[in-house]
């Protein structure tokens, strides 16, 4: 540098290097790594599941962009998080749910479930789960309405969750079908009745596994909610104690979607690590109790949801002891 | 399972830059600038006047206080004047100008003294501080006081971490200097009149670590020299402290409440050159990187020579520099110009081409809690952030801000971009 040259120099404070990652990068990654599951369910439910997602992550897209509009703010569609929880929300649709209430979920879920607590960072539900259980209470029918793996004419048949708990609760008002009559491969494979992107598991822990290889989700949420449950219907879940088919109960439902996927949702689950834990055990609980007691076959959504709520009083409570001091 | 503390990242360390070169003398500059404050504590006192000769080595500023360190010129010339010049900490100060006679005559009160194994702690204490010596890791604490606890401890460690990325001044100090340390080390441990004495070294500076086994054996020393994890912030005091010894600093305390004292390795040598050859602080080793200079090296360097001399020694490539960091990428400081002098607490100078930047726009903190996973305080630096962000300092001080060590590592990992320890920084002003 010479000195008669003018230098522009930027001055601010250090660090003065960066890590690549961005939110867009993890948001995106998350979202690639939920597409197998995605395709397997057109291969087991036909093509009306690529109109849901598409659909479900166009909505979600465009209340986002509107939003931002209304509130004459920078577009913050390139972080990619409403692309994210749309397609969260379509997996947690039924295959053969109509586009305009797959649109209102959208809507819903974006706007209710993000941008009224103050966009991507504030909001205390995940947001894809608040759109579906919207649904869930919305429509009740069209959100219990399953359609048979591989038939083309819409035929029904229930979940194996409603099965069991038909059966376990005693109703035995589909006494003539048996929780027996799906293999564990069946069930790995995605070959039953359930939400688009639940059913396929080997799928979902393929992208699972990128994401903790990854670092971009760490194994104590899943361990802990997937672990939680386990437990609990060995305990609970069989005829007498200790005899509960907990196999059956992990790959079933929306377990494995919602341990990988949904629990480890930064911005509304808690930050430590022994937080986190605890989180996962009050997921594990609240799911294992609806799923056998409660008055829906299946609780993965609400535990979440609850846990939600609970997750700032957990980050209060897990606290790290600052470094040299002594409390 | 390796020494280490909690929390910390491993970080791209672009040490190869200057790894392998050898460290060479800059030449001579025509011209130095003597800034009276280069150390924590009071401004040294002049006590020379324009239009005075001096040489090298002689004192042209006296420390009249008790935390305070004199100046010295560090080449022979005329004292050509003394004025407010731009500093690369503290922004501007009253510095001596010194223009070389191109003579480089030493101080006839440099010469090598022989019977220095006799000296006692006290006359080894005067010379430190008449040196002038600071810690050279970057603090610039005067290094007689921190010698001089006023509590008994038991152990000494080096600190030859260097931990910062591209830098390797203490690196090539081990490899070129290893005796030399060693001897420093004798002479600090009867001051400190302790048995226990490790040297830290990262575990990614097997060369170093080899070398100075290899001389602690060779002279039958009781010295440990232990790997450590390769972790930022592995040679911050406290984690260096914990990671060796196992010992927590009290919160709000120093080393010396954990019994332990800590010395930058440079630090440790300058002290071997005051005592054995009688020579002050008025040079030092320091790393000129970036990949934007065609010829980063490690350079002997006179204190008070400009960074732009120093920068066209290196020959700046053809990408425009957009950042002069003094230090390492992760606590240095950018500059605002180039007309800066070295001081004692430079180790290196650091240029990043436009490329290199990061400046990325702000987002909203997605609460993904790897901040909370680097800490080495084990703070909760995005609860500090948004307190800050919202003006709330008051609610900040539940979050311990005077723990935080600033070593940047929660804004290095932060994917939303967040400026979290420039926010912490602010919180502290605010708060104290």
């Amino acid at each position: 540098m010479k000195n008669d040259q003018k230098i522009c120099l930027t001055v601010n404070c250090a660090p003065h290097i960066h890590t690549q990652e961005s939110v867009a990068k993890i948001m995106w990654t998350v979202f690639f790594c939920l597409i197998p599951a995605g395709i397997v369910s057109i291969y087991i439910f036909g093509w009306a599941c690529l109109w849901i997602m598409l659909t479900a992550v166009l909505s979600a897209g465009f209340t986002e962009y509107l939003s931002c509009v209304l509130q004459k703010k920078k577009s913050t569609l390139a972080d990619g998080s409403a692309f994210l929880t749309g397609l969260l929300l379509a997996y947690n649709l039924p295959p053969h749910s109509p586009l305009w209430m797959v649109f209102l979920g959208s809507f819903v879920a974006i706007l209710f479930g993000k941008v009224l607590f103050g966009g991507l960072g504030s909001n205390i539900f995940n947001p894809a789960l608040v759109g579906r259980v919207f649904l869930v209470v919305s429509f009740p029918a069209l959100m219990t309405h399953w359609p048979k793996p591989f038939s083309v004419d819409a035929v029904t048949a229930p979940t194996p969750l409603a099965i069991f708990k038909d059966g376990f609760s005693g109703t035995n008002v589909l006494a003539d079908l048996s929780v027996n009559s799906y293999s564990y491969l069946d069930l790995f494979l995605g070959f039953r009745g359930g939400c688009i992107g639940e059913v396929c598991i080997i799928a979902l822990l393929s992208g699972a596994l990128y994401l903790l290889v990854k670092g971009y989700i760490s194994w104590h949420i899943p361990v802990s909610f997937i672990g939680t449950v386990a437990i609990f219907s060995w305990i609970f879940a069989g005829g007498t104690f200790f005899r509960g088919d907990f196999i059956f109960h992990l790959l079933c439902g929306g377990l494995i979607l919602g341990a990988f996927f949904m629990a480890t949702d930064y911005v509304t689950g808690p930050m430590t690590k022994k937080g986190k834990l605890i989180f996962g055990v009050g997921c594990g609980l609240i799911t294992s109790v609806i799923r056998l007691w409660g008055g829906y076959p299946e609780g993965v959504s609400f535990s979440i949801l609850i846990m939600n709520a609970a997750a700032p009083l957990i980050d209060r409570f897990t606290m790290p002891k600052v470094f040299g001091k002594l409390k | 399972m390796m020494l280490s503390f909690c929390g910390g990242k491993h970080l791209s360390s672009y040490k190869q830059l200057t790894k392998d070169k050898p460290i060479k003398d800059f030449p001579l500059p025509k011209q130095v600038v003597l800034p009276l404050i280069q150390h924590i504590g009071a401004p040294a006192e002049v006590l020379v006047k324009v239009g005075d000769l001096v040489k090298t080595g002689t004192k042209i500023a006296e420390a009249k206080k008790l935390i305070s360190s004199p100046v010295h010129s560090s080449i022979s010339g005329t004292v050509s004047k003394i004025v407010d010049a731009p500093h690369p900490v503290l922004g501007k100060c009253k510095s001596i100008y010194i223009d070389s006679d191109g003579l480089d005559t030493f101080d006839p009160a440099i010469v090598k003294r022989n019977n220095y194994a006799n000296l006692s702690k006290d006359e080894l204490l005067a010379i430190i501080k008449s040196a002038g010596i600071v810690g050279l890791g970057g603090a610039a604490f005067p290094t007689c006081v921190k010698l001089n606890p006023p509590c008994p401890i038991d152990s000494f460690i080096i600190n030859a971490v260097e931990c910062e990325p591209y830098l390797n001044c203490d690196f090539r100090l081990m490899l070129e200097r290893t005796e030399d340390i060693l001897q420093g080390i004798l002479l600090v441990k009867r001051i400190l009149n302790v048995d226990n004495v490790f040297i830290g070294i990262e575990a990614d500076k097997p060369q170093a670590i080899a070398v100075m086994r290899t001389a602690v054996r060779k002279l039958n020393l009781a010295i440990d020299v232990v790997s450590l994890k390769t972790k930022y912030p592995q040679g911050a005091e406290k984690q260096l402290i914990k990671a060796v010894l196992g010992r927590e600093v009290p919160s709000g305390k120093l080393p010396f409440d954990a019994g332990v004292v800590v010395n930058n390795v440079a630090t440790i040598l300058s002290v071997y050159d005051a005592v054995a050859l009688s020579k002050p602080l008025y040079e030092r080793v320091i790393t000129v990187t970036g990949k934007a200079l065609k010829e980063p090296a490690n350079l002997k360097v006179r204190i008070g020579t400009k960074f732009k001399e120093i920068i066209a020694y290196c020959h700046v490539g053809t990408k425009p520099v957009s950042k002069i960091i003094m230090g390492g990428p992760m606590m240095g400081l950018a500059q605002f110009t180039d007309d800066l002098p070295v001081i004692k607490g430079t180790s290196g100078i650091l240029l990043l081409a436009e490329d290199e930047g990061c400046e990325f726009e702000q987002q909203p903190c997605i609460r993904c809690g790897r901040c909370v996973d680097v800490c080495p305080m084990r703070l909760l630096p995005y609860a500090l952030s948004l307190c800050a962000q919202k003006r709330s300092f008051d609610l900040a001080r539940a979050y311990n801000p005077f723990d935080c060590i600033e070593c940047g590592l929660c804004t290095y990992v932060c994917p939303a971009n967040r400026k979290i320890v420039e926010q912490i920084k602010l919180t502290k002003i605010v708060l104290k």
